[in-house]
């Protein structure tokens, strides 16, 4: 597996290419917005049928991560259902892939916009977590330090490239993971909302094949 | 010509009224007026002909006398503005004698107001689209809205046909017959290469009666011969303008039609640049605003335009009037498409059009000379059509979904009977079926949410809101995605541009829309906004377009044409070109593949001359380079035309017959392409005309793109779970035919049978030498692609003076 280290805010860091943050000192894997449940919440509101595979596909991409890594911990970093009655329906099949993940280390399921509360599954379930110098939450707050979240799906499309790839952003004091769930679309990193949020200097780490570091881009 | 004499069948009171006008009728208008009561008819007629007034007639003479209730008559084509023109001029005659006949038309621009009548109160002859036909079948009181449903005409058949518009039409037309058994069918088509094909598409498996209306005189078509001898590649023909010019200033009205509408923007903008006389030229494209087309369509009919540069947007019927020569810039690609755009010129009957072909580069000469001899020889071409498409039946069950509960056993039955679908079988239609009922998953994930339910043996949406959404999404027509460009400040809007053309630009680029060029500002919620530009010279060039690819038959002539001996019929510089390339390499030829092989500032390139057309030979430098890159020959890229495909890399090739061995490249077809951006493409289309995406949401797009997420990630996943699902089986059909174009290549393998000569020159050959210079050179991403990527991000963080924080 082709990672990229970096150190943040005194912890080091690695930055996988599927888009999870492991934390070696700590033997913590951090994955952010998985929105399984998706094409369930899709149909009942909408009544489109999309294929209905997408908890499979992020279940088996966390599987390879944690088979690589086995952590003691797992941070699922909040929106990590679609909504709270996905988390209730899940497959049965999907619901047992998500135990055999869970045996023998600890999981914890920060709160999201998406799963506001409490799901009736294993785990714990916090609004945000510490862990070493690093705080995590769902959505980035102002003036945090050390902070570590998800909710705003950053991608990055450079020229030549094809498609955006989703990506990691950061500063001195911010850490900003893409969605790691299949079904999840992103924000470009040049939208004002990103701009405003990231300090000055601050960097784009793309994930893919090959993560890879640049700084970001700058309207 | 016939003369005045009554016309049988024909009310006197229109038989006057064509006297007093100087009008008589002619041949193939009586012989539809005497069949008038077959249950189908297809005329073929040349452009100019008198076909819509042939089809008309009938209704005119059965709604003349008065006391018809309802919809008599429905009349489909595929231009709104072709309708819109055609109640013009059918209103005249009917107004002029107070014929007791209403006529409108119906289409996206007509108002809301005006669409609720017509559905309470239908018109006599209702003018319309295939798409608000498909919409108006949709509707619960369908059968009240055609109730005494007499006729349907079909105007130019022949485009419809060949797009998945004209299957989506038929299978409302199925519909139509149950509600309307005695429907009866009337297509109207210009020259085609197969009218009992037309002829089975109109009126089903078994076809029907044919009338040819006397074509006419050959066109006078040339080629324009000028001082200055064409470049050796590009599109753009810029060394004609001055001669172009000329024919602009000896005739009243020119048309000049482009293959692309980036090439028609290059050329306008060119064009201007030499008008020193300021002449009134004007510019058409589908690319265009509506607004701007039609002050360009209403200036064109008023006769204050002595040219248009065009596009395919004009090659349907709208009358342009005293049009006198059509100019088509670059090779035609197509034989039936030139000769019907050719008869846009003189658009009266029995005069010979003119036309000029202007070949853009060296190698369009020995196309235009193909293409004027397969013109004299009226030998066109066409590729028979594939079976009806599935994804256009998925969506036509929910479009009959939304009207109200159906058995399936009768839907089936209306639609085996059309002529696209009547080899369907059961299982297949049970398929699509399943698909807009459950999704068709191997997971049955949806079994709460099922679209459609069956109650009482019938099926029927389970949620009747969804028929807004699906009403919402009707028709067959991809754009490409499209971003509006507008002038910054609330300006007018100037048209479209590809998104991923929109996506290339940042802030100061300046390129060509509508002739004029802008400068681009910034994205703003999927409009792109520009501002007036001084630059003389576009900084981009312009945006993408179709490429269509040389027909089969084309190619063919040409291969046929390099075995000439010698080529009298070609330019001297053209001729001695084709005698080098036989005296250093070979020509190529129809049952061998030539490969050429030659080093050239420091790489090494392989040239593979397919005459596949341009798709095929793209999905051939694909196939080719990713066979290099697991062989390690380390390629780095290639270019395709309609002719050859040229790759380079950093080893040389020294035994191509081992790449380019059939049996082989259809084994590494299968696993290539499921991994393509070309099937991803192809399954949008799909995905989006059978339902599965939705084109059209209820309320404003969200401004915010964390909900919405590309349709690559949904063919990914079902690739991975869900290989035979139905969407996949439609794909993979569709994109065989279009852009992979996987029959073209077996084709080639057909003819050359795995017969490779492969020539190592220690220079760049003749015929491979404008390849070098061609535009559209697509990368191979491998391993070193990668390095590089690494090694640019090193180099802007090295700039930034950033190692780490």
């Amino acid at each position: 597996m082709n990672k990229l280290e970096f150190s943040f805010c005194g912890a080091d860091l690695t930055a996988l290419p599927s888009g999870a943050l492991w934390f070696a000192a700590e033997r913590l894997l951090c994955v952010s917005d998985l929105h399984l449940g998706k094409s369930d919440r899709i149909a009942r509101r909408i009544g489109l049928m999309l294929p209905p595979y997408e908890t499979r596909a992020t279940l088996d991409r966390l599987a390879m991560d944690i088979g690589a890594f086995d952590p003691d911990w797992v941070i699922c970093l909040g929106d990590s259902f679609d909504d709270l009655e996905a988390a209730g329906s899940l497959d049965p099949e999907d619901q047992s892939s998500l135990l055999r993940l869970q045996a023998g280390r600890r999981w914890v399921w920060i709160a999201g916009n998406h799963d506001p509360g409490p799901v009736d599954l294993a785990g714990s379930h916090v609004a945000m977590l510490r862990a070493g110098p690093l705080v995590f939450r769902h959505e980035a707050t102002a003036g945090a330090e050390a902070e570590v979240s998800g909710h705003y799906h950053p991608k990055l499309s450079l020229p030549g490239m094809g498609r955006a790839r989703a990506c990691y952003l950061l500063d001195r004091c911010r850490l900003i993971l893409p969605a790691y769930g299949a079904y999840t679309g992103g924000l470009s990193v040049t939208a004002p909302v990103l701009q405003a949020l990231m300090q000055r200097r601050a960097d784009v780490i793309l994930t893919g094949a090959r993560p890879v570091r640049m700084p970001m881009p700058r309207l | 010509m016939a003369g005045s004499e009554a016309q049988p069948g024909l009310p006197p009171v229109l038989a006057d009224w064509f006297t007093r006008q100087g009008w008589a009728l002619h041949p193939h208008q009586s012989d539809m007026l005497a069949r008038a009561a077959a249950p189908a008819l297809l005329l073929i007629a040349p452009t100019g002909g008198g076909k819509t007034l042939a089809g008309f007639l009938p209704t005119l003479t059965e709604l003349a006398a008065g006391g018809h209730q309802g919809l008599h008559t429905l009349y489909v084509s595929p231009l709104k503005a072709l309708a819109a023109d055609i109640k013009r001029n059918l209103r005249r005659p009917v107004e002029e004698l107070g014929l007791p006949i209403r006529i409108e038309d119906r289409s996206g621009d007509t108002s809301y107001t005006q669409k609720r009548r017509q559905r309470a109160d239908p018109p006599h002859i209702l003018l319309t689209t295939p798409e608000s036909l498909a919409l108006l079948i949709s509707y619960e009181d369908a059968p009240r809205i055609f109730a005494g449903l007499q006729r349907v005409v079909v105007d130019e058949i022949h485009a419809l046909a060949e797009s998945k518009r004209g299957d989506q039409l038929m299978l409302a037309l199925s519909r139509l017959q149950g509600l309307c058994p005695g429907l009866r069918r009337v297509g109207l088509s210009a020259t085609v290469e197969d009218p009992a094909a037309i002829a089975r598409q109109l009126a089903g498996p078994a076809g029907c009666e044919i009338l040819n209306a006397d074509p006419g005189p050959d066109p006078d078509i040339s080629m324009l011969v000028t001082a200055e001898r064409p470049p050796w590649m590009g599109g753009g023909a810029a060394y004609a303008i001055p001669a172009v010019l000329d024919q602009v200033r000896a005739h009243r009205t020119t048309l000049i039609f482009h293959n692309t509408r980036a090439q028609a923007e290059v050329f306008f903008h060119n064009l201007w640049l030499a008008n020193t006389d300021d002449l009134p030229i004007g510019i058409h494209h589908g690319s265009l605003s509506r607004e701007q087309r039609e002050a360009v369509e209403a200036a064109m009919v008023a006769g204050r335009l002595r040219a248009i540069v065009c596009t395919g947007s004009l090659d349907l019927g709208i009358d342009w009037g005293d049009v006198d020569l059509v100019i088509q810039i670059g090779a035609p690609k197509n034989v039936k498409r030139l000769i019907q755009r050719i008869g846009r010129a003189n658009h009266r009957y029995n005069a010979p059009s003119k036309a000029l072909l202007v070949p853009a580069n060296r190698f369009e000469i020995v196309e235009c000379v193909a293409a004027l001899e397969a013109a004299l020889a009226h030998d066109l071409d066409g590729d028979p059509k594939g079976p009806g498409p599935r994804d256009v039946l998925c969506q036509h069950i929910l479009i009959l979904a939304c009207a109200g509960p159906f058995a399936a056993d009768e839907v089936y039955a209306e639609v085996s009977g059309t002529g696209a679908f009547a080899g369907l079988t059961r299982p297949d239609f049970d398929a699509c079926l399943e698909f807009c009922a459950t999704g068709g998953y191997a997971l049955r994930a949806y079994d709460r949410w099922q679209r459609l339910l069956l109650r009482d043996g019938r099926w029927q949406l389970r949620d009747p809101r969804a028929a807004q959404r699906i009403r919402m999404n009707i028709g067959t027509i991809q754009d490409t995605d499209t971003v509006k460009v507008r002038l910054r400040g609330g300006g007018k809007p100037l048209g479209e541009v590809e998104e991923g053309f929109a996506a290339t630009l940042t802030q100061g680029d300046t390129f060509l829309i509508g002739g004029q060029i802008v400068r681009y500002e910034g994205l703003r919620e999927l409009t792109v906004e520009v501002s007036r530009s001084a630059s003389k010279r576009p900084r981009v060039a312009t945006f993408m377009g179709t490429k269509f690819a040389t027909s089969t038959q084309l190619s063919a002539r040409i291969l046929a044409m390099f075995q000439q001996p010698d080529w009298p019929s070609l330019p001297a510089h053209t001729a001695g070109w084709l005698a080098l390339q036989r005296e250093v390499s070979h020509l190529p030829q129809a049952e061998r593949i030539l490969v050429e092989s030659f080093a050239h500032e420091g790489l090494e390139y392989t040239c593979f001359y397919g005459f596949a057309g341009r798709n095929a030979q793209q999905t051939l430098g694909l196939l080719l380079t990713q066979r290099m890159e697991v062989a390690g020959l380390s390629p780095l890229g290639f270019v395709a035309t309609d002719y050859a495909t040229l790759i380079w890399g950093l080893e040389p090739v020294a035994a191509p017959a081992a790449l380019f061995n059939g049996a082989d490249l259809r084994a590494g077809f299968e696993t290539w392409l499921a991994g393509n951006a070309v099937m991803k493409r192809s399954f949008r289309a799909c995905a989006t005309i059978a339902g599965l995406i939705e084109r059209n949401l209820p309320q404003a797009r969200k401004s915010g793109r964390q909900a919405t997420f590309s349709s690559d990630i949904l063919y990914d996943t079902l690739v991975k779970y869900d290989p035979d699902h139905l969407l996949l089986q439609i794909t993979r059909e569709e994109a065989m035919r279009g852009l992979v174009d996987f029959g073209r290549i077996e084709e080639m393998i057909a003819r050359s049978r795995d017969r490779i000569d492969h020539v190592t020159l220690d220079r760049v050959s003749p015929l491979a030498a404008p390849l070098l210079l061609e535009m559209g050179r697509v990368p191979v991403m491998g391993e070193g692609r990668e390095r590089i990527m690494v090694a640019e991000a090193e180099r802007l963080l090295a700039e930034a003076g950033i190692a780490d924080f």
